[in-house]
């Protein structure tokens, strides 16, 4: 084991915490700090688009561990803590308090921020979803109100789409791109995920943007680019998100719509990233890529704490990733580019109990499954053949 | 080491049975979890670690 002190783990989410038991398993007893902005115990995010928003979980169950835990695990945990810059040279983390944390490694785990529209975003009822604390706001507004227009149809859009839509909400669901998730798995399986929203209530309006939220102080409605306008007591923007690297601009660390790492995602010497904000280069693939889901920020997190304290080995994951909307339980392995051909391998679309394969240039690079969890697991397998 | 799994919480991501397929296995109809052996036999225990470590919805849980 090389001879390291002190990690110091900025972002105090899934690849944060995973990496600082990633490191306590392979038998680094060292300083461990995981600096985290928010002010809450480290929680998960997947449930609060799907639990946490239908009211079926309170948020206290989304804590991945408790204090005694973080105890035993002799992490130190500083909460409610921003980092504002690295000094490469001196090693070490500023933080907003004007302290600084000196490091020998250090891992940039700071996930991503939700985009907001350049208009209409301080209007009262107007909502973004990320952290547990928007979570609970949005519950709040949508118990109080009878329509909610989601601007948006990605992973986040579609399923707070689904959960509103439960909770008995009128739901428009609002994408410039001609069908629901289309950007994700293209315009067929999206279609279906548009006749899945439709069937279940859901007034879908794709290939339309927003030209506007309206309302003076409280959001009123949104006024469409085709001049309609879509009622709605609340608005939620699901249009993506940035990676959180503006604390980093002057740093020296390579920055490309996320910590531009190399394949064992190490940024530069002494510091990595792992999670939503590190785009490495994933030899399996032949690909840079950047993975916002749940999955990848386990993997990339045991890979970077192994990275830091044996041989660093290349991080090849096949990427896994899910939705719940409605009942469907839509997974996925692999890659799904732009250009993609879909076949329907097993079941069918009809039945909503399917597998498809996307193929690019000839590959077979990604496996999805509409509620087959057990065949899709099989069909994995299809992506580690060479 | 005793397993236990929280079936309300699993997200039927099959991570666990990659990973530990002589101690899970997943439901037919919805992927969730179905634990095979609460007490797995020791050359199991790595695999059994792995499987708790990397289930997506953290709801395998180990006494050891």
């Amino acid at each position: 084991m090389p001879d390291i002190g002190r990690v110091v783990v900025v972002g105090a989410s899934a690849a944060g915490l995973t990496t600082a038991e990633s490191l306590r398993r392979g038998g680094f007893d060292g300083l461990i700090t995981l600096i985290g902005d928010e002010l809450h115990l480290p929680y998960d995010r997947p449930p609060l688009s799907k639990q946490v928003l239908l009211g079926t979980w309170e948020p206290e169950r989304t804590a991945f561990r408790d204090d005694a835990t973080y105890q035993r695990l002799d992490v130190g945990l500083r909460l409610g803590a921003t980092a504002t810059g690295v000094d490469l040279g001196k090693r070490s983390v500023a933080l907003a308090s004007g302290d600084h944390v000196p490091y020998d490694r250090l891992v940039i785990a700071t996930g991503v921020r939700p985009l907001k529209l350049r208009q209409g975003h301080d209007l009262r009822g107007v909502h973004v979803l990320r952290t547990v604390d928007d979570a609970l706001a949005l519950r709040a507004a949508l118990a109080g109100a009878t329509s909610v227009a989601v601007v948006g149809a990605g992973f986040l859009g579609s399923e707070a789409a689904a959960a509103a839509r439960t909770l008995g909400l009128d739901v428009t669901l609002v994408d410039l791109a001609p069908v629901p998730m289309s950007r994700q798995f293209g315009d067929e399986l999206g279609g279906w995920i548009g006749d899945l929203h439709r069937d279940n209530g859901v007034v879908v309006k794709t290939g339309v943007g927003v030209n506007r939220l309206l309302g003076d102080t409280e959001v009123t409605g949104v006024e469409l680019a085709d001049g309609t306008t879509v009622d709605a007591d609340v608005v939620l923007v699901a249009i993506g998100s940035t990676p959180a690297t503006d604390w980093l601009e002057s740093s020296g660390i390579p920055l490309r719509d996320g910590v531009l790492c190399d394949s064992t995602c190490q940024a530069v010497p002494t510091v990595y990233a792992a999670g939503d904000v590190a785009r490495w280069h994933n030899e399996r693939f032949k690909v840079d890529m950047r993975v916002e889901h749940r999955m990848n920020a386990t993997e990339q997190a045991m890979a970077v704490a192994k990275n830091i304290l044996g041989d660093p080995k290349p991080f090849t994951p096949i990427p896994y990733f899910w939705t719940d909307q409605f009942d469907a339980k839509i997974q996925a392995y692999g890659i799904f580019p732009p250009g993609s051909t879909m076949t329907v391998a097993q079941g069918n679309p009809a039945d909503r109990k399917f597998i498809a394969h996307y193929h690019h240039d000839g590959d077979l690079v990604g496996v999805l499954g509409w509620n087959m969890p057990r065949e899709l697991r099989a069909a994995r397998a299809l992506l580690t053949q060479d | 080491m005793r397993v236990s799994i929280d079936e309300d919480g699993c997200v039927g991501a099959g991570q666990c049975v990659l990973a530990a397929p002589d101690v899970f296995d997943q439901r037919d109809e919805d992927g969730i979890v179905v634990l095979l052996d609460e007490a797995p036999a020791p050359h199991l225990h790595d695999a059994t670690r792995e499987a708790a470590v990397l289930c997506p919805a953290l709801v395998i849980h180990l006494a050891e």
